[in-house]
């Protein structure tokens, strides 16, 4: 479970991407290659995740987007999977390699509950 | 808000819910609450800076500072947690100590830790600290405890006593990702009661956590799972103070011995429980901002429930 889904794990800023077009094509070409099969994306609105529950196949990038001004996190409750602070604005994106359901909380605000489903 | 919202009959005990909300809402015009003996009333601001300095041991309390917050509810936390800091150094009697009741930080990043720890060192009081859940964003309040509470072992909960109070540091924020509620856990509970027990019925307790230690209203993570729990260990007591912050706002409740009281913040305001979609930073014009945060002395005399009086910064 340590390893969990995570191949690659990144805060994806805007600035990020941005910094990496203009600084380094060999980046660019890394990110490419580990690019991941598709990807998704939950809205965090309100202090809710939309959609609560979302299935993927595996190798899906799943991407936490926070809309509303306050900070959220997304964590796992056995801890194996936990993001740092995402503020309003930001975003957080993990790959989900592995099937399986994957329930999900903020850590902030405990009554906010997600899943990704994985098959 | 009509005439008749403002014409409140300031000495009913029972206030419902709604109705204190509306008091609430109206704190917001500059208007300063005191609870005695657990009935609210309402003081303007010179009137509270008049009124003769009581002769009980005297107290403050701060709440949720949010430094590191930039949005547009309040682009500056650092000026005003400094305007709540000058509010205290203005109180009619020096307070005895502060508590500061959590989310000193909006993110729990190093730098938004070393600019609060920067200003509140201007505080010639000790401070209390107990952490909100901004406080203890990815590392379980590491930080935290080595900027602010280094003393501190186990769980990081703690009590003492002062002017004749027992003071309960309890912490409420930790057992989110764990249990996937908010609480105490079993470990602090336990501690309570144990730490509880050497203290006489006539002890004044004041308990102190970030979240709302009553469901104020959960739908929003306004309440505390296992406070029950707890409250059934002070019940004996003849005066209980519960002080909590986390929801930017004075919201009173007494339940027999016990008072319940939430706090300002010196940041941002919340709405009021149930008002729009979701809690969170609300923006209100930029010169009502300063009547929506506040500090709160607590006077707390022998024999007498705590009188609470919240100052706004305007």
């Amino acid at each position: 479970m340590i390893d969990f889904l995570m191949r690659r794990v990144l805060v994806v800023g805007t600035s990020a991407f941005l910094a990496l077009g203009a600084a380094s094509a060999l980046a660019q070409q890394r990110l490419a290659a580990i690019e991941p099969a598709g990807s998704a994306e939950i809205s965090i609105k309100n202090f809710k995740f939309v959609p609560p529950s979302l299935t993927v196949m595996p190798g899906t990038a799943v991407t936490w987007v926070n809309n509303d001004e306050e900070p959220h996190n997304v964590v796992s409750p056995d801890r194996a999977f936990r993001s740092k602070a995402i503020d309003g604005g930001e975003k957080f994106t993990a790959v989900f390699d592995k099937p399986g359901t994957f329930k999900y909380i903020c850590a902030v605000h405990p009554q906010m509950r997600g899943e990704i489903i994985v098959k | 808000m009509t005439e008749r919202d403002n014409g409140m009959e300031p000495t009913r005990a029972n206030l419902g819910r709604r109705r204190l909300l509306k008091c609430m809402a109206w704190a917001g015009t500059g208007i300063v609450w005191t609870v005695a003996g657990g009935v609210p009333r309402s003081l303007g601001l010179g009137e509270a800076f008049a009124a003769p300095a009581a002769d009980g041991f005297t107290f403050v309390q701060i709440s949720d500072s949010h430094i590191g917050f930039n949005k547009e509810a309040n682009p500056d936390p650092n000026a005003t947690l400094q305007a709540a800091i000058d509010r205290i150094s203005k109180l009619p009697k020096p307070p005895a100590m502060v508590l500061h009741t959590g989310d000193v930080t909006h993110l729990s990043k190093p730098e938004e830790f070393d600019t609060a720890a920067g200003i509140l060192k201007a505080v010639k009081q000790d401070i209390h600290y107990i952490p909100g859940e901004h406080d203890v964003i990815g590392d379980d309040g590491k930080q935290y405890f080595e900027r602010f509470e280094p003393k501190i072992k186990t769980g990081g909960w703690y009590s003492f006593d002062q002017g004749g109070v027992h003071f309960v540091g309890m912490i409420n924020v930790l057992t989110f990702a764990k249990a996937n509620l908010g609480g105490f856990g079993s470990e602090q509970l336990e501690w309570l009661e144990k730490d509880l027990k050497g203290h006489s019925a006539s002890t004044p307790i004041v308990v102190f956590s970030h979240v709302p230690m009553w469901p104020l209203y959960p739908e929003w993570g306004w309440s505390t799972d296992d406070a029950p729990q707890a409250m059934s260990y002070l019940k004996r007591f003849g005066s209980v103070t519960v002080l909590n912050g986390h929801i930017h706002q004075v919201v009173q409740k007494v339940e027999g011995k016990v008072t319940f009281q939430t706090a300002m913040s010196t940041a941002f305001p919340q709405p009021v429980a149930g008002q729009g979609p979701a809690p969170g930073p609300m923006k209100v014009p930029a010169d009502k901002l300063r009547s929506v945060l506040g500090i709160r002395e607590i006077v707390i005399e022998p024999q007498k429930s705590a009188a609470v009086t919240d100052v706004t910064l305007a």
